[in-house]
């Protein structure tokens, strides 16, 4: 008998909880002009995450999604992309979208109900929020080979969690992607819940990212409330898919402090101790210790970015709450690029039928 | 001009459009070098290579889920799943992201994708290789759904798919791949979607079908006229959306219908175009509408297929029924 083939995951983390260097730090990691930017990006998250929250349970928004204790993953993966590169989000990752430059208001307007939420003003190329779990990485393995074939040096970027790890088109644009060589990023923000599935009856892997050794890709595993050793290995990876187009797996260990959205109750399948403990390795405190040791940031400058982030929030609630309604013609505007003959007689009937005050209330008439 | 069976069409427009426009890109199982299962891709690989003629992976799910991320992303993408029985791994993709991108983006992002696939029995193929979904496509909002039923449609329909900005499934009836040939000019003219063609004109009574089944219905219609009926007949040809004032005009005409297809009763498109006629054209109808289907069973293996299929006889008995009833 002999050994055919060997693999190892590499962990990265250059942070340690309370935010002290464990080693070496890369450049960046150094230079408060690049760091700030990243952290006031992720105090942007939250505050909108805290307030999106307080909207849907004053009936001013859907069903909404936190991203509540997983903000180092968007952030740091998103600001080593490009503008031309391209994003393929979960539903929990406007933590990535609003360094891509999606607004606030659109993303509200999407969980309000409205479709205008995903004609993003900036990002044109990045795709909406994807629901259906797992499916986009076959999408942006898909657009991946089209910068590929055109010799474009941009790159594919997708995220999905845990428990997307186990969807067969997970596995498939994995394949598709590295067979083609394609610049793609995939990146599982493990935060550990799957709703109420554990991430221990997910997978018997001992990680996410060796899912990648069995397709020929490079896999590792980061700490995924380290904001240094996301941005650091995402970097890499789009550096290499940006070179020579191949393939990155990028395991991101975090946790879900928040329930799955606002219409679960995870206090029904874990234990609240268990989630008190996990506040501990949140990435926002790792990365402000961080850079308060910089000599970078202060109880002031925390202050300010505070202010200025509800005052950015409410600002973009402001602007969401004031959209003029959808118009019943819009169901049938986007369908195709011509509406069919056949359907006009069903987009007049609609349009008579409509009720003087339609288009519904931000958030739906559900309440 | 050279005389083409309908497999040699649809190599013909795939030839002129990869030419015509360098985004347009082939993916599927064994369409490179092997030139497809039923060769409908011969000689592409070798003559656009194999970044523009793509041997993938054997997995249909990524199939269409990568043709989605190519078209969002500009490129025109024709993707080849081997059987329509294999088609159905994909069917999340179609629903939930080709057949919506628009307009989940109010029109940021769109999916020019063609799906090719063939479709239906009578070649006596193995288990899963006879399948009939159009109905289950046409169901969902913002697909189209072609099927031709000659080598000149299926070129010209073929072209007009590719070109076309959204999502079409162009579905390839096995039966007729190689049933007859006819003359095709490779002259780069598409023929429209979303309408029906009328075959023959007739003034007893209307058949409508499509795909291989006309083979059969103008069959069917040949004997009727050795009886004296004359029936006219129209190949739908773009199944959604439905060209039904073309249907409703024929039978203001002729009075009788009836509707032929090989896919399973209940469901079907024939109960599609059939509440058509009785919500709009009910007043000039002399008999009730009739329809010929493949019957509501599993598909059977091929020893069993042919009493599977609807045959010319169930055809011109059903056309004397709406005959025999005024």
């Amino acid at each position: 008998m002999s050994t055919v083939a060997r693999f190892h995951i590499d962990h990265v983390r250059f942070l340690d909880p309370q935010g002290e260097a464990l080693g070496p730090l890369p450049d960046f990691a150094r230079d408060p002009a690049q760091l700030v930017p990243m952290y006031r990006a992720m105090y942007l998250t939250r505050t909108f995450d805290a307030k999106a929250i307080a909207l849907q349970r004053t009936g001013k928004l859907g069903t909404f999604a936190s991203a509540l204790g997983q903000e180092a993953i968007g952030v740091g993966v998103a600001s080593a992309m490009r503008a031309e590169d391209a994003l393929f989000p979960s539903y929990r990752e406007h933590a990535a979208q609003l360094v891509r430059g999606v607004r606030i208001e659109e993303s509200l307007r999407y969980w309000g109900g409205d479709e205008r939420g995903s004609d993003f003003a900036q990002a044109r190329h990045d795709f909406p929020n994807c629901v259906p779990i797992g499916t986009q990485v076959c999408h942006a393995a898909g657009a991946a080979y089209a910068f590929k074939l055109r010799g474009e040096a941009r790159a594919a970027v997708c995220f999905l969690g845990d428990g997307g790890s186990s969807k067969g088109d997970f596995y498939e644009g994995l394949n598709f992607a590295a067979v083609w060589k394609a610049p793609l990023l995939i990146v599982v923000s493990n935060n550990q819940w799957a709703i109420s599935v554990p991430r221990s009856a997910q997978s018997a892997t001992a990680t996410l990212a060796q899912k990648a050794i069995a397709a020929g890709v490079e896999g590792v595993q980061v700490d995924g409330n380290d904001l240094v050793a996301v941005h650091h290995v995402a970097r890499e990876a789009l550096a290499k898919a940006r070179a020579g187009g191949r393939p990155t797996l990028i395991e991101a260990v975090t946790y879900r402090l928040g329930d799955h959205t606002t219409a679960d109750d995870a206090s029904r399948y874990r234990d609240p101790a268990v989630v008190q403990e996990q506040w501990s390795f949140e990435p926002l405190t790792r990365l402000r210790n961080h850079l308060v040791g910089l000599g970078a940031w202060g109880p002031d400058k925390e202050e300010a970015l505070a202010r200025e982030c509800t005052e950015t929030v409410n600002a973009a609630v402001e602007a969401y709450l004031n959209t003029p309604p959808p118009t019943t013609a819009a169901m049938f505007e986007h369908l195709f690029a011509t509406l069919p003959a056949a359907l006009v007689a069903q987009r007049d009937e609609a349009l008579r039928f409509t009720p003087r005050k339609a288009g519904g209330q931000p958030g739906g008439d559900h309440g | 001009m050279a005389e083409i069976n309908l497999v040699e069409a649809v190599n013909l427009a795939l030839a002129h459009e990869l030419a015509r426009d360098e985004a347009v890109v082939l993916l599927g199982e064994d369409i490179g070098a092997n030139g497809g299962v039923f060769r409908a891709t011969v000689g592409l690989q070798q003559r656009f290579g194999a970044g523009r003629v793509v041997d993938t992976p054997l997995a249909e799910t990524a199939i269409v889920g990568t043709a989605i991320g190519m078209a969002a992303m500009g490129l025109r993408p024709v993707a080849e799943i081997q059987f329509s029985g294999f088609l159905y791994p994909a069917i999340d993709h179609l629903i939930n992201h080709a057949a919506r991108l628009r307009n989940r983006t109010r029109g940021r992002l769109t999916c020019p994708l063609v799906v090719r696939t063939p479709c239906g029995g009578g070649i006596h193929a193995p288990e899963h290789h006879s399948e009939s979904p159009e109905a289950m496509l046409a169901h969902t909002p913002g697909l189209r759904v072609v099927m031709p039923s000659s080598p000149a449609r299926a070129y010209g329909l073929l072209l007009a798919a590719i070109r076309d900005p959204d999502p079409v499934m162009f579905l390839e009836p096995t039966r007729m791949y190689r049933l007859f040939r006819q003359e095709v000019a490779d002259d780069g003219e598409a023929l429209p979607l979303d309408v029906c063609f009328t075959l023959r004109g007739g003034t007893d009574l209307t058949l409508v079908s499509w795909g291989a089944m006309l083979h059969e219905t103008q069959a069917a219609a040949d004997a009727l006229a050795t009886e004296g009926i004359s029936a006219e007949v129209i190949d739908v040809a773009t199944l959604k959306p439905l060209d039904l004032p073309t249907i409703l005009e024929s039978v203001a005409r002729t009075g009788r219908c009836v509707i032929v297809h090989e896919a399973a009763r209940t469901a079907g498109l024939g109960a599609e175009i059939a509440a058509g006629l009785a919500e709009e054209g009910l007043y000039s109808l002399l008999a009730p509408v009739q329809r010929v289907t493949g019957y509501d069973t599993v598909m059977p293996l091929s020893r069993l297929e042919t009493q599977y299929l609807p045959s010319v006889e169930r055809i011109v008995a059903a056309a004397r029924k709406t005959l025999e009833a005024s």
